[in-house]
């Protein structure tokens, strides 16, 4: 049985780029600065082996004298009476994950009394920023008592006075922060349930420690790393691995250096205040399941109950909780403002309501814009901000273009949001004051409407990278259900809103005089399916009216509406058309696409009273512009192939 | 797992595993060959061989590599061991 991947393969991290090693060495014999791209490679999922290498990167750039910004550097002593070898240069490449340039001070193995009681240790002469106890329960005088009350209290006395003895060294000789760890319970027990209840057992020893230990470090202004917490999460059998600590005096298991690594580090972004301070969510099968635009306020998923609607809920129940701890909260979604807004003001099951959101970004910008439209308003900076979104592409979009801000990756299934986000622990606290309970109020307050709508340079690149590929069809029979699917359900994206049966669809497909398309997109996260669905009839000689055109706000952004008109001008060539019609119908979901055509080149021939708009396009000559994708044209055996053959 | 494809996954886990990129692991390669083969760094090794055969290695097991050879004659026995579908664990 292997261990849960999320804690043990840190899963709410990118995966390494293939090419890491390599982009490590050319960091070797860069001239530019090293910190930016140290810290993109750290920001992924590292293993052991990963880690200590890019920890020797940076001790490279330290002899070389480069510079490690933007990185804080931190001095670190750690003292343990394990072997820390191992761990060391994991916690140098995690403190890069948190924005720290870590140098760590290392005494001899198993010396922690030593070097914190002597005025003139190696730790003490060395005047490090933090000296952190990486104890385990071994280094404590633990003796045995089981159901001796009196004997059981001189053990806690004894080792507290132990730990006490180890921080007023440091305390006296320098001016470090003492940083403590709880210490983890082995699994053995002794009478099995009753250990805990039994004074003088190790268990009930060790949650007595542990207990005063807390108290006492948070009393004195100590920081405090929750080792047991940690244990307790991963399984405290995963965790101690007793063949690692016969053969090598490791004190917990391998596997789980890189997740131990990650806890200190996060502990002392916080410490130099690097924690994140803002939560962005996404909406549409984010905080709900579905998508308001198209299923509208009674088809989204948000109810106890319904298992994908109380996944959702949890999320927002998280979310109320982290906003009550101090977590500014924001939303980025594609939609229009009106329909992002609905479920928060009218759904009666709703937890997040309009007045925790500090600033609401709804529109059809890319979220890389919206994202930094919030920062701008909150006041805060890109490295504040954690984006929370179950679109893969989104997330690749904003860690591309805004790499400070932190994303996390979301396993497939709702259920296990709550649980990723919290596993990266973006807001860890080395301190909790009462200001901090209405920071969120503060911020919502102060926010600014700037209403910045400035596009973030390079989307293009970004689609460029995401190597898509688009396929064009005929309606054809494997494709109906999908089409009439779309043509039923399609909301948002789509011109003329018009909904057509499976037999009628079915004779739309049979009609040689009609041409009709299905698109599908795949790109390097994965295939898309059918995106896009389009049907021209022939209307006066020489013409095709767009009877319907729609697409799936899934790819939204990624320019497939300028594909699909280079695919239809081409084959409206091939059959002599010279002039293509297109419509707009209003709808009160369909605003989305009132500029669909003006954007594509056409030109307005009229418009109602009802809002409806027709439009005309010179097909001869129109040249459309290209997107970076690759276009396959598959299954029209008509003029086209014989004119391209 | 044929000994050639166990060889092959072995040179590609030394070189990740010392940053190296020009080692070619055989059978009769010992510690004294590669730089930074230390304590330490064998049970890096070992770590990282167990998670990509999907093996675990007992102490003594461990304790009686003397050669590459070793390692690999291991790894064959683990995984006949192991049958199919079964992941066996040592604590």
């Amino acid at each position: 049985m292997p261990m849960n991947p999320l804690y043990s393969e840190l899963q709410w991290l990118p995966r390494a780029p293939r090419e890491f090693a390599e982009r490590l060495r050319a960091l070797g014999n860069s001239t530019e600065p090293v910190g930016p791209e140290l810290r993109e490679l750290a920001s992924c999922a590292l293993d052991l082996n990963q880690l200590t290498k890019l920890a020797k990167t940076i001790d490279r750039a330290r002899v070389a004298g480069k510079s490690l910004e933007p990185l804080t550097p931190l001095r670190l002593a750690v003292l343990s009476n394990s072997t820390i070898d191992l761990i060391v240069p994991a916690l140098v490449a995690s403190a890069v994950r948190h924005g720290i340039a870590l140098e760590v001070i290392q005494p001899s193995y198993n010396q922690a009394a030593q070097e914190a009681l002597t005025p003139d240790s190696k730790v003490n002469r060395s005047q490090p920023d933090a000296v952190l106890f990486a104890l385990d329960y071994r280094a404590l005088p633990l003796k045995l008592s089981p159901g001796d009350e009196y004997e059981a209290a001189e053990t806690v006395q004894g080792a507290m006075g132990y730990l006490r003895a180890l921080r007023d060294g440091i305390k006296a000789n320098s001016k470090a922060v003492c940083i403590f760890q709880t210490f983890a319970p082995p699994v053995e027990t002794l009478f099995g349930s009753l250990d805990r209840g039994i004074k003088g057992t190790r268990r009930s020893l060790l949650d007595e420690i542990n207990r005063d230990l807390v108290e006492e470090v948070l009393r004195l202004g100590d920081v405090l790393l929750d080792v047991a917490g940690l244990a307790e999460t991963v399984g405290l059998a995963d965790w101690h691995n007793t063949q690692l600590w016969n053969m090598a005096k490791l004190s917990f298991s391998g596997e789980l250096i890189p997740l131990y690594a990650d806890h200190v580090g996060r502990t002392l972004g916080a410490i130099r205040g690097k924690s994140r301070k803002a939560l962005i969510l996404d909406l549409d099968n984010t905080v709900w399941g579905g998508e308001i635009g198209d299923d509208g306020l009674d088809g989204i998923r948000v109810a106890q109950g319904d298992a994908v609607g109380e996944a959702g809920l949890a999320l927002q129940q998280f979310a109320l909780d982290l906003r009550q701890r101090g977590v500014v909260l924001a939303v980025s979604s594609k939609n229009t403002d009106e329909a992002a807004r609905e479920p928060f003001e009218k759904h009666p099951e709703m937890l997040l309501k309009l007045e925790h959101i500090a600033v609401f970004e709804a529109n059809w910008n890319d979220k890389a814009t919206n994202i930094q439209a919030i920062a701008d308003e909150l006041t805060l900076g890109l490295d504040a901000m954690v984006f929370l979104d179950d679109n893969p592409v989104e997330r690749g979009l904003v860690r591309k273009l805004l790499p400070q801000v932190a994303v996390p990756e979301l396993p497939e299934d709702p259920a296990y949001y709550t649980r990723t986000l919290a596993a990266a622990g973006y807001f860890e606290a080395v301190s909790f004051a009462h200001e901090d309970l209405n920071r969120a109020g503060f911020y919502r307050d102060n926010a600014r409407r700037t209403n910045l709508r400035r596009q973030v340079d390079g989307v293009d690149a970004y689609l460029e990278s995401l190597d898509m590929t688009i396929t064009f069809q005929p309606f054809d029979a494997v494709g109906l259900a999908r089409i009439v699917q779309l043509i039923n359900k399609s909301n948002q994206y789509n011109l003329t809103t018009r909904r057509y049966t499976g037999p009628e669809v079915a004779a739309v497909a049979d009609d040689p005089a009609i041409f009709t398309l299905q698109v599908r997109l795949a790109d390097i996260f994965g295939d898309n399916g059918m995106v896009s669905v389009v049907i021209c009839r022939p209307g006066d000689v020489g013409e095709w009216e767009i009877d319907t055109w729609l697409m799936s706000c899934r790819v939204l952004g990624r320019r497939v509406e300028h594909m699909v008109l280079r695919e239809i001008l081409e084959h409206a060539r091939a059959a002599g058309i010279y002039k293509l019609k297109g419509t707009y119908r209003p709808t009160e979901r369909n605003k989305l696409v009132i500029d669909h055509y003006a954007k594509l080149g056409f030109s307005r021939a009229s418009e109602e009273e009802s809002g409806l708009v027709r439009w005309e396009l010179d097909v001869a000559s129109t040249d459309q512009d290209s997107a970076p994708m690759k276009v396959l044209s598959v299954g029209f055996a008509t003029e086209r192939e014989k004119l391209f053959a | 797992m044929e000994e050639p494809q166990i060889y092959a996954r072995l040179t590609e886990i030394f070189n990740d595993v010392f940053d190296e990129d020009s080692i070619e692991v055989f059978p009769e390669m010992t510690a004294k060959d590669i730089d930074g083969w230390d304590s330490l760094n064998h049970i890096r090794l070992i770590l990282t061989v167990e998670k990509a055969f999907k093996v675990k290695f007992s102490t003594a097991q461990i304790g009686s590599l003397q050669q590459v050879g070793d390692l690999v004659a291991l790894i064959q026995s683990r995984h006949r061991a192991k049958g199919p579908g079964i992941v066996s664990r040592f604590f």
